[in-house]
């Protein structure tokens, strides 16, 4: 019997070559426990740190953490998942319509923090609202 | 590791052969993937459309700082950090088991198969662990009515509002009935006999029980918004589902190694697919730790 695995499939043009090792899974599973150790260092300092370090500071930390993640998430579908062995058409087919997460988070986020700076201030109440709120005030005195 | 032989010039587009150089299941495998990534993706940003919408979210570290048997010990990203090693470590053993099935290797696939099952119970008993605590915990929280009362975390409560400045606790303390005053001062002494403190606290007046608890240091919060609690249940929930059904799939493939239905087929690309749905559940977490504990 062959040692490798032929997959008769009428789709497949060109077999993929399977006689690699396991090394570079186990590389892998080593980036990505390192990734992960970096994030929680990370994750402790904001939790160490807090109330003590600037907002900004907060942020761009929650932005490394995240970068680090998007790094993760890159190694698991290209090497995990095999995705990086594959065809430039299909690597496409599946990463292109990814692409529209990067609007829905903009607009979204965004939108949540708009709907926030209305609360705060009246700018999001309607006038009878106001009014309304003003009177049972004066009833509660 | 593995590369294909491409000749250099291949028209994918000319007809007579599959652009995608992969079997027709892995291709529908791969778009019900990328179906379930924007139906976590929704619910995630979601989630975060509501967090940036209130001034005041839960913090992670508060919420989960327990650990099993370690009592009431604040250990912040413990827990959790040893969910996602238990996933990343049974995403590598499900790799391996691909692996073994490219080269045949039945016994192979079947020891990896078997150690991918095994993590996915490990996570799948964390999370039952960890949502039990929340459902059970008990958080002195000021209800909107001005009055202290003792919260567990579930989708209609959540007590991880902002914490209560002293002012603000004497006045609800004075405010609270008695019946809550004793649940309150039950909570301060854990590890001993629940019913028994609980009987002691009973027959206290409401004002020793307030001097009690205002002497105890107690940390009192408001209530936060309840969304808190319906996203990361549903959100946990949904992505705990996908481990559960990733489980059942990998213990069918189990089966069927071992039946030797694979060997039969001369190739173990069924493992390849049930891999591609294991990564992906451990590709979600990878995200729901982010949104949900790191930050």
């Amino acid at each position: 019997m062959s040692a490798h695995s032929k997959i008769s499939s009428p789709e497949i043009t060109f077999q993929p070559d399977h006689s690699g090792g396991t090394k570079k899974i186990w590389k892998i599973f080593w980036v990505l426990s390192i990734l992960t150790i970096i994030e929680l260092g990370l994750g402790y300092f904001l939790y160490d740190q807090h109330g003590k370090i600037s907002e900004a500071l907060v942020l761009s930390t929650k932005c490394a953490i995240a970068i680090l993640t998007l790094a993760k998430a890159y190694y698991i579908v290209s090497v995990f998942m095999h995705l990086g062995d594959e065809i430039r058409n299909l690597i496409m087919t599946i990463v292109v319509p990814l692409v529209l997460f990067v609007w829905f988070i903009i607009a979204f986020l965004s939108d949540g923090n708009s709907w926030k700076n209305l609360r705060n201030t009246s700018a999001g109440s309607r006038p009878n609202q106001i009014e309304q709120t003003e009177k049972s005030a004066h009833e509660a005195k | 590791m593995e590369s294909t032989a491409i000749p250099s010039g291949t028209k994918w587009w000319s007809g007579g052969k599959s652009p995608f150089n992969v079997s027709y299941g892995k291709v529908m495998m791969w778009y019900f993937l990328m179906s379930d990534a924007f139906t976590f993706g929704a619910f995630l940003i979601s989630y975060g459309t509501i967090r940036f919408s209130v001034n005041h979210w839960a913090d992670p570290n508060h919420v989960f700082n327990s650990f099993p048997f370690a009592g009431h010990a604040n250990l912040p990203l413990a827990f959790v950090s040893l969910m996602t090693f238990i996933l990343i470590f049974s995403s590598v053993t499900m790799v391996l088991a691909v692996h073994e099935g490219h080269h045949m290797n039945k016994k192979g696939v079947e020891k990896y198969m078997i150690l991918t099952i095994i993590g996915g119970l490990a996570f799948l008993g964390c999370q039952a662990w960890e949502w039990t605590h929340l459902l059970t915990g008990e958080h002195v929280a000021m209800l909107g009515d001005g009055t202290l009362s003792v919260l567990p975390t579930t989708v209609k409560m959540n007590p991880w509002g902002e914490a209560l400045s002293n002012t603000e606790l004497m006045g609800a303390l004075q405010k609270t009935s008695h019946q809550q005053l004793v649940a309150i001062a039950s909570t301060l002494h854990h590890g001993g006999a629940e019913a028994a403190t609980h009987h002691a606290a009973s027959s206290l007046t409401n004002q020793e029980l307030i001097n009690q608890i205002a002497s105890s240091g107690l940390h009192a919060t408001h209530t936060g918004p309840i969304a808190f609690g319906g996203y990361f249940f549903g959100i946990t929930g949904f992505h705990g589902f996908h481990v559960f059904s990733g489980v059942i799939i990998n213990i069918v493939m189990y089966i069927k190694t071992k039946l030797g239905h694979f060997d039969q087929r001369g190739h173990y690309e069924m493992i390849e697919k049930a891999g591609l749905y294991w990564h992906f559940v451990d590709l979600v977490w990878v995200f729901v730790f982010l949104c949900f504990y790191l930050v």
